[in-house]
């Protein structure tokens, strides 16, 4: 392909348009002043959304451009698709919040649009060097969105502690890679793919690169041992910056983990298989625990998602088609359900002061039925209580990791998510059981409503038609298997 | 000869120098001393026939980081012997740690293996007849082949910029600026008054 036609830019064209919005929404930004944050916002939302068609507009058939290091296939398309859905609905629940807390600047939508773009550029990278500018560009922009409310001693600890943590995890990733270039002198993951093909028992050099590769993604998705900034840095972050990094982030770090697991070191599965079961069962463990002593809502968020990591890990651990298909899944549900709770969290506004406790919520059910209702839903999906979108999430996991002959990992899942259910429903029962307290503010924006009735919609209605998402998970993780 | 000897003085210098940089009582000579080690090392680097890196050292590191530190060390208003108290507590498990870890390193580093076809992957190689100096051999890269993550980088700066500004500007008050759209719309009916004053009173 020559490198002057158009079609060279095409697999690319919604990065590039997200790109060049984010430079002129940036200039309109300067002229509108903070005034303008709410156009921005919505300006940052239609980028997103039109970026979202464009990707619809491509074909997905694999295509690498750029020299081979961007590549657009059906995993990557499907999985950048969903990553555009959670952008969206973070920008929407949050601009409304922006105003209440008094940090509304026309650069927080700006650094949102960034950050997305730098996860699409990850999920779709095919060399090292891409992997880790496109990581770098997400993980910058949300280290200045954790620390944006910087008049807060919680949220400047927030920005610093991810700051310090994310560049330690950034160095390793660059450590490793340095030593897998050593290993096969180069950092195509076609290339380092076919070398380690070739070369059945790989050296102890390259392993040791991979650990390091994977211990900077395990702190990306916060998996145990890796996820101790988590529920600080949710604490201490504004809540619509803790929205979106619980809905939007883990799942581009789960994509690009499986990508790189799945690609270029899929010919040495047993030596990573080992790792990822050891964080998945620790993540699994560590959330269920330590969950159940929280009295935040955000930390007791923050644990969940930590928990939710561990049983997709059990799907990368699996090692098979079905294995991945299970994660591409579960991760959706889960960015779907943590989108709905998190609008919820939002709405906690007590005289125009945000409530973070779960005692704030007694008595949610004789105060606004409806949002009671909803919260419950979600969280009973949370928990994988049939026939909510949750269960069968688990389901698709546990049916992976029971065909791939692990059983310790499944019934260990099972374990930890009776453990889980315990905290899930702990809300519910303070919820319907407990003394109502003062209600909360009524004005709630319509954009927050819509987003948790879409959420709860897809959970309850989940049921109906499983069988089409599933089966397109599926054949997105067929993807990977073609090669 | 020449060449061993240009290394040994170098060498020695950079690591009497980094030597100096965690021992100098005063800042400000730390933070000379750094400058003195990065220009050995750049030193070193032209040995290596590495010479843009050699410019890159010198220009990024001596122009901008050191004399960046060096205003901070001169500027803030920080004990720097406070900031030491204590410090000695940490050194035996420092130690400790950073033997195992170079420990490690070299058993690594003796073991290591190259994959048989590594040598006919390497990245961007030159060839060694070539008559390019490495930096022109970068530049008909950075530009083509690796033209996204060039692009990228540039993004990663202009957040970081974006990032910089949102956390430390603050709109002060009672600060003037020049409006300089104002300056010019400004007639002379707003700026002064002419008036009539009678002799003998004053203004």
């Amino acid at each position: 392909m020559s490198s002057l036609s158009l079609a060279y830019l095409m697999p690319a064209l919604p990065e590039i348009f997200m790109a060049l919005s984010g430079l002129g929404l940036l200039v309109v930004g300067v002229f509108l002043g903070n005034g303008g944050t709410r156009t921005i916002s919505w300006s940052v939302a239609v980028s997103f959304a039109v970026a979202a068609l464009l990707l619809l507009g491509l074909d997905w058939d694999r295509i690498e451009t750029f020299n081979g290091m961007f590549v657009l296939d059906r995993f990557t398309g499907f999985m950048k698709l969903f990553v555009l859905v959670g952008l969206i609905t973070s920008v929407m629940i949050s601009v409304r919040f922006l105003y209440q807390v008094q940090i509304a600047r026309f650069e927080y939508p700006v650094l949102m649009l960034f950050a997305g773009l730098g996860m699409m550029i990850m999920i779709s990278a095919n060399n090292m060097l891409v992997l880790y500018m496109g990581l770098e560009l997400q993980s910058l922009a949300l280290y200045v969105l954790a620390a944006f409310r910087r008049d807060q001693n919680r949220a400047a600890e927030a920005g610093i502690k991810y700051f310090i943590l994310g560049a330690l995890a950034s160095g390793m990733l660059l450590f490793g890679t340095s030593m897998i270039y050593g290993y096969t002198g180069s950092i195509d993951f076609d290339v380092i793919g076919q070398t380690l093909a070739n070369n059945p028992v790989a050296d102890t050099g390259l392993i040791v690169g991979l650990v390091f590769v994977l211990v900077s993604m395990a702190f990306k998705v916060s998996a145990v041992p890796f996820h101790m900034w988590t529920p600080d840095v949710y604490e201490g972050a504004p809540t619509s910056v803790t929205a979106f990094f619980a809905i939007v982030p883990k799942l581009a770090a789960m994509a690009i983990l499986v990508r790189v697991l799945y690609g270029p070191f899929m010919s040495i599965s047993a030596d990573w298989q080992q790792i990822i079961w050891f964080m998945a069962a620790a993540s699994l463990i560590v959330s269920s625990f330590a969950g159940l002593a929280q009295k935040n809502i955000k930390r007791l968020m923050a644990y969940s998602s930590i928990g939710n990591m561990g049983y997709a890990l059990i799907g990368v651990a699996a090692g098979t088609q079905v294995g991945v298909g299970a994660v591409v899944l579960y991760m959706i549900i889960y960015m779907i359900m943590t989108a709905g709770v998190f609008s919820v969290i939002l709405m906690m506004r007590r005289n125009g002061i945000g409530a973070e406790d779960i005692e704030d919520l007694s008595g949610l059910s004789t105060n606004s039925p409806l949002l009671a209702a909803a919260l419950a839903i979600l969280l009973f999906s949370m928990a994988g209580i049939p026939p909510m979108a949750g269960f069968f999430g688990k389901l698709l996991i546990f049916n992976a990791a029971v065909s791939a002959g692990m059983f310790n990992l499944a019934v260990l899942g099972v374990l930890a998510s009776v453990v889980a259910a315990f905290y899930y429903l702990r809300i519910i029962k303070v919820m319907y059981f407990d003394e109502a307290v003062d209600p909360f503010d009524q004005q709630i924006a319509f954009s927050k409503r819509a987003v948790l009735l879409l959420s709860v919609l897809f959970i309850t209605l989940f049921i109906l038609k499983p069988d089409a998402l599933i089966a397109t998970s599926m054949s997105a993780a067929a993807a990977l298997f073609t090669g | 000869m020449i060449t061993s000897l240009a290394f040994y003085l170098f060498a020695s210098i950079l690591v009497l120098s980094a030597l100096m940089v965690i021992t100098a009582r005063n800042p400000v000579h730390s933070v000379l001393f750094l400058i003195l080690g990065f220009f050995n090392a750049a030193g070193l680097f032209v040995l290596l026939g590495a010479e843009f890196i050699a410019m890159i050292l010198v220009i990024v590191y001596v122009g901008a980081v050191a004399v960046l530190f060096l205003f901070v060390v001169m500027m803030l208003d920080i004990s720097f012997s406070d900031l030491r108290k204590g410090a000695m507590q940490y050194v035996p498990m420092g130690l400790v740690i950073g033997a195992v870890l170079l420990l490690e390193f070299f058993t690594l580093f003796g073991a290591w293996q190259f994959a048989p076809e590594a040598m006919g992957q390497v990245s961007a190689p030159i060839a060694a007849d070539s008559e390019l100096t490495n930096t022109e051999a970068l530049g008909q890269l950075v530009y083509t082949k690796y033209f996204l993550p060039f692009q990228l980088a540039g993004l990663i700066l202009l957040v970081a910029m974006i990032g910089a500004i949102v956390l430390t500007h603050r709109q002060r008050s009672g600060v003037y600026k020049q409006r300089v759209a104002e300056q010019f719309a400004r007639k002379r009916e707003d700026a002064m008054e002419v008036r009539k004053v009678s002799s003998g009173s004053g203004a």
